[in-house]
């Protein structure tokens, strides 16, 4: 509506305006072959980072451009397929 | 100057005797008249059975005024108990007047006003206006009052029609013009 | 026209004019003196004579909030509350302004605790003026109705878009019964069209509202346009009044009503349902010789401090009326006149009168026996001693 002329606090949101996966002291790397696909990480990252992509050579992937380091995912994995190493 | 037609009413009565409905009632009837009228209660909670007081203002032309009236031209008093717990009299202005729901005794004593009695409690009784045990009062010191302050009891009727409905207005109707008719000065 | 008069109370009124202003959505969480207003629109919604919807919520807190959802997804929304409750409501309050969503919300003006106490004063009402909120009082029952529906319209124009609360005093209007003009529907219709936004929000094109903003002075710029809405909606409540006294013949002046005022030197300033007996004490001291008007705050925000100048211009004194304070400082209403009509040049010596804080009865013989010593003073002496005087009766 054209008449209105004030300044609204509104946006359209966007991906990513702030890369968080550079904040991260350790980053999650998956080992697929223990993966069971239960999608616990999926579940459980706070930042939604982890896709479930279902190819042929891994059932889910990390984003990370947005991966914080946080390590949830690795807590929660009931097989332990998902460890924790230091950024280079 | 403050309006000079303005007549100042208290209502006491007991919570749920419907003294509030008494002064909304009234204004309603008076408005049929041309009067602009005000009803308001006690500004607070309410309890059943507590003594309570409700007001009204009636004048030609719009009050406006909403502080509470602290000299009444008229009290209306519900129930003949009432006198012995709380100063019905309490800011009457000098040649006000008092109408009391009693047979013709009461308790009020002589001073610079007149008394008003009709026997609102019998003309509840004998038109069945009981309600869990407690006769329903109101409607006949209505009537009463309207006598008292010259308003034509057929707009006080079609007043309490209007406000209760069909069935219950038009027992409480009747009840209002006998009171109208029966109330009379006490000597 | 089709005139029909009912005699409501003042809340009940508040409940007509949110069914004749069409309401679509209302929550609230009751609380003495308010919850008539919400009961009487319950009966309206359940007995089919309005189309809304009702949201039961567990605090005040929700109930704005829902509210404020409800209207920024385009439809007209509506609450109400008192003292504690507004109170608990604060932080939507801000937000609600901050995002610039029109809603309408009655305030039935009671004292703030402790102690309980449940009768008028503005405290609760007054806290809220820093908010962004357009403020009006109403001072009877026929006023209410007509302000409410008015409030829809101002608060939803382009030029103001900002959410608007309107008082009324705790039982002195919201539980007494006055005569009551109920306009047409038809003519509530065609003064308040329906509600116009300019975005909406629905699924699949997402919308953030109130979101970080990327730069602070972003965020003063919002404030600013704020604040520049509201000194833009005087033009607005001014229109608003006028169609409304055209289409019914009843006009409040406004922003502020003047009685009286013409050949006045004196001046009494007020807001509320107080206001009819202040109306009564100037004829009485006008009939005793003294020179007295009164000035009626219908808004106090966008406060109309021009207007206050523009009348009291070459008077001698005024005294305000606050029926709250701003405790160790003044009265609220003191305060803004005093600072605006320094600024505008306006030199009256002005005395505050602080009463009816807590819901002590203030009659017009209260009234003019204040206004009577301070006249008497002002000749006399020439300077008020007592400034802020507190007014016990």
């Amino acid at each position: 509506m054209s008449e209105i002329s004030h300044i609204l606090p509104l946006s359209k949101p966007k991906e990513g305006i702030s890369r968080t996966g550079t904040w991260r002291l350790k980053k999650p790397v998956i080992d697929h072959s223990k993966c069971v696909k239960c999608m616990m990480c999926w579940l459980h990252c706070p930042e939604s980072t982890i896709d479930v992509v279902e190819s042929s050579d891994k059932f889910v992937e990390v984003n990370y451009d947005f991966c914080k380091g946080c390590g949830v995912c690795a807590n929660v994995c009931p097989v332990k397929a998902i460890s924790m190493v230091p950024e280079g | 100057m403050i309006q000079k037609d303005l007549v100042e009413i208290r209502f006491h009565g007991r919570g749920g005797q419907g003294a509030v409905t008494a002064a909304n009632i009234l204004v309603a009837a008076a408005w049929k008249s041309g009067l602009w009228g005000q009803a308001f209660p006690f500004f607070g909670a309410e309890r059943r059975g507590a003594p309570v007081v409700a007001f009204a203002r009636l004048s030609r032309r719009r009050v406006r005024l909403h502080s509470m009236i602290r000299h009444p031209d008229v009290v209306v008093v519900l129930d003949p108990k009432l006198p012995k717990l709380v100063n019905v009299l309490e800011g009457l202005k000098s040649g006000g007047k008092v109408v009391i729901n009693s047979a013709s005794r009461h308790d009020l004593g002589k001073g610079e006003y007149s008394v008003y009695c009709v026997d609102a409690t019998k003309i509840a009784l004998d038109l069945g206006l009981v309600l869990a045990g407690w006769p329903l009062v109101n409607t006949s010191m209505l009537g009463a009052l309207a006598k008292v302050l010259n308003l034509p009891i057929a707009d006080v009727k079609e007043a309490i029609v209007e406000y209760m409905g069909k069935k219950k207005g038009e027992v409480n109707a009747r009840a209002a013009e006998r009171a109208y008719v029966e109330v009379s000065v006490s000597e | 026209m089709k005139l029909v008069v009912m005699h409501l109370t003042g809340n009940y009124a508040v409940a007509w004019a949110v069914k004749l202003s069409r309401v679509k959505v209302v929550s609230a969480y009751p609380i003495t003196p308010q919850t008539t207003i919400v009961e009487k629109i319950s009966e309206f919604v359940e007995s089919g004579m309005m189309d809304a919807k009702i949201v039961r919520v567990e605090s005040e807190h929700s109930a704005l909030a829902t509210v404020f959802g409800a209207a920024s997804s385009g439809v007209r929304a509506f609450t109400a509350t008192s003292s504690h409750g507004l109170m608990y409501m604060y932080e939507m309050v801000w937000w609600s302004a901050g995002a610039r969503v029109p809603i309408v919300m009655a305030i039935v003006t009671r004292t703030i605790g402790a102690p309980w106490n449940i009768w008028s004063d503005h405290s609760d009402f007054m806290s809220q003026r820093d908010t962004g909120w357009l403020m009006m009082f109403a001072e009877h029952n026929q006023e209410v109705l007509d302000s409410v529906i008015q409030l829809f319209r101002i608060s939803e124009d382009p030029r103001v878009y900002l959410p608007g609360m309107i008082a009324l005093d705790a039982f002195i209007l919201s539980h007494t019964t006055e005569p009551v003009d109920i306009p047409d529907q038809s003519l509530v219709d065609s003064f308040l069209p329906g509600r116009r936004q300019p975005y909406t929000f629905k699924s699949g094109d997402p919308i953030t509202m109130g979101n970080l903003p990327s730069n602070p002075r972003d965020n003063m710029r919002m404030r600013w346009d704020v604040h520049k809405s509201l000194v833009a909606a005087k033009k607005v409540i001014t229109e608003v009044d006028r169609e409304w006294s055209k289409l019914t013949g009843r006009s409040y002046g406004g922003l502020i009503e003047c009685y009286m005022c013409s050949d006045a030197k004196y001046f009494i300033i007020g807001a509320g349902a107080w206001v009819g007996d202040m109306r009564e004490a100037v004829d009485m001291l006008r009939s005793e010789g003294y020179e007295v008007g009164l000035i009626k705050l219908r808004f106090v925000r966008p406060f109309p401090a021009e207007e206050l100048a523009e009348v009291m211009r070459g008077g001698k004194g005024a005294i305000v009326f606050d029926r709250s304070v701003s405790a160790g400082s003044a009265g609220p209403l003191y305060l803004d006149t005093v600072a605006h009509l320094g600024a505008l040049n306006v030199e009256v010596p002005v005395k505050n009168v602080i009463a009816g804080i807590a819901g002590v009865d203030v009659t017009y013989n209260d009234i003019a026996s204040v206004v009577r010593s301070f006249i008497e003073e002002i000749e006399s002496k020439g300077v008020v001693s007592n400034y802020v005087e507190w007014y016990f009766r």
